[in-house]
């Protein structure tokens, strides 16, 4: 058991890291390998750093809060629940915390698919352990090739009458049984409810539910899978960074504004202070 | 408090009353909709003026069925037998008392 488990190990998630592991906490930092920060070949506007790389304070900071006994484990969240602690389940192990802190990153941009948007809760879901009951004995499709596509037709495949991966273009995945399709799809077709998928090809496919889960599994996805509110896409928290769930907080791009280390920092110390006082609130009630 | 609804019980306490009613649709195996159940309860503590109520899908079937719900928790406003507003996930106490205005 971690005392503060936080997904995201650039500026927001590692700020974060360095206030908790501070005030002795037990924590944990989960990466899968990504940041916006490396993209930025240099910086000059963070406080006191003249000219840095983005690759070069990405690393630093990782260091930083490994050296200060935080955990760091580069693996993939796949799922996100709670039962009194919150529980992550990763492509390797699962892993048990009071708090959580999603510092998880820029939002990443919806696939511009026809229907997509208005078969929302309409046949178009983002999480198989909520929506997957809805599918009992119906077609279903997942969207995406990684380990949380996988995760999601895991789940769903003992439910549904068919599950099916499509690919939307890439390969199929080498350790899949499910029946696949690695065609472009085009769109998706119902107006009152998802009917079908239709592909570049001109082919077509009957489904009465789509779980997206394309790539690693995002802010987006994580949010729903544990009940956290978004706005606009972002995940909404208050001016000390709580989210709507008591125990999770979160900081960094995947909140919105400005998109900047500077703020990503700040907001990850205030995430860290919070967490804190969380876990320390929760240990004297106990 | 809320008011759980039923199939046997939807007619009545829900489509025929004229002002504003909030239908949480729940499972209890849903760990998004055990978040908004207290936010739920709050709203049904503070807000005279709208009924709130739950249905439980796995219980009511026909009724997750008749309104389409296919992802929970879904959330539904009822003015006069007609749905007003809906939203889809967790809602933020502040959405939900904007949709009860519609």
């Amino acid at each position: 058991m971690f005392d503060a488990i936080i997904i995201g190990a650039g500026p927001a998630g590692c700020s974060a890291a360095l206030y908790l592991c501070r005030g002795n906490a037990r924590v944990l930092l989960l990466t899968h390998g990504g940041s916006s920060l490396l993209q930025a070949h240099t910086l000059e506007n963070y406080y006191g750093l003249t000219s840095v790389s983005g690759s070069e304070l990405y690393q630093q900071g990782l260091n930083q809060v490994r050296r200060l006994g935080a955990t760091v484990k580069e693996e993939e969240v796949l799922d996100l629940s709670y039962d009194g602690n919150f529980i992550l389940q990763t492509n390797v192990a699962a892993y048990t915390g009071k708090a959580l802190i999603m510092a998880t990153g820029s939002v990443r941009a919806s696939l511009p698919l026809p229907g997509l948007k208005e078969l929302e809760g309409k046949g178009v879901s983002y999480c198989a352990v909520c929506d997957g009951f809805f599918f009992r004995k119906k077609k279903v499709a997942v969207l995406g090739n990684g380990a949380f596509a996988l995760h999601e037709a895991a789940v769903l495949e003992p439910l549904a009458a068919t599950t099916t991966l499509l690919t939307d273009g890439a390969a199929l995945p080498a350790e899949s049984k499910l029946p696949g399709v690695d065609k472009k799809i085009t769109a998706l077709e119902g107006t009152e409810h998802l009917t079908g998928v239709q592909f570049a090809d001109g082919s077509r496919l009957d489904v009465d539910g789509l779980f997206v889960a394309l790539g690693t599994a995002d802010t987006n996805a994580l949010a729903r899978k544990l009940g956290l509110v978004l706005e606009k896409n972002y995940l909404a928290v208050d001016q000390t960074m709580h989210t709507n769930i008591p125990g999770v907080f979160a900081a960094g791009d995947c909140i919105g504004g400005l998109n900047q280390v500077a703020t990503a920092v700040g907001e990850g110390a205030i995430a860290g202070m919070e967490a804190l006082k969380f876990i320390r609130a929760q240990a004297q009630h106990k | 408090m809320s008011l759980q609804v039923t199939e046997a019980t939807f007619q009545e306490e829900v489509l025929a009353v004229p002002g504003p009613v909030l239908v949480d649709f729940w499972a209890p195996w849903c760990g998004p909709c055990r978040m908004l159940g207290p936010v739920i309860e709050e709203v049904a503590g503070e807000v005279k003026e709208a009924k709130i109520c739950k249905v439980n899908v796995d219980d009511n079937p026909d009724l997750a069925g008749k309104y389409q719900i296919n992802a929970i928790p879904a959330l539904m406003v009822f003015k006069g037998g007609k749905v007003v507003a809906s939203a889809l996930g967790v809602q933020s106490k502040a959405t939900i008392l904007e949709m009860l205005k519609k």
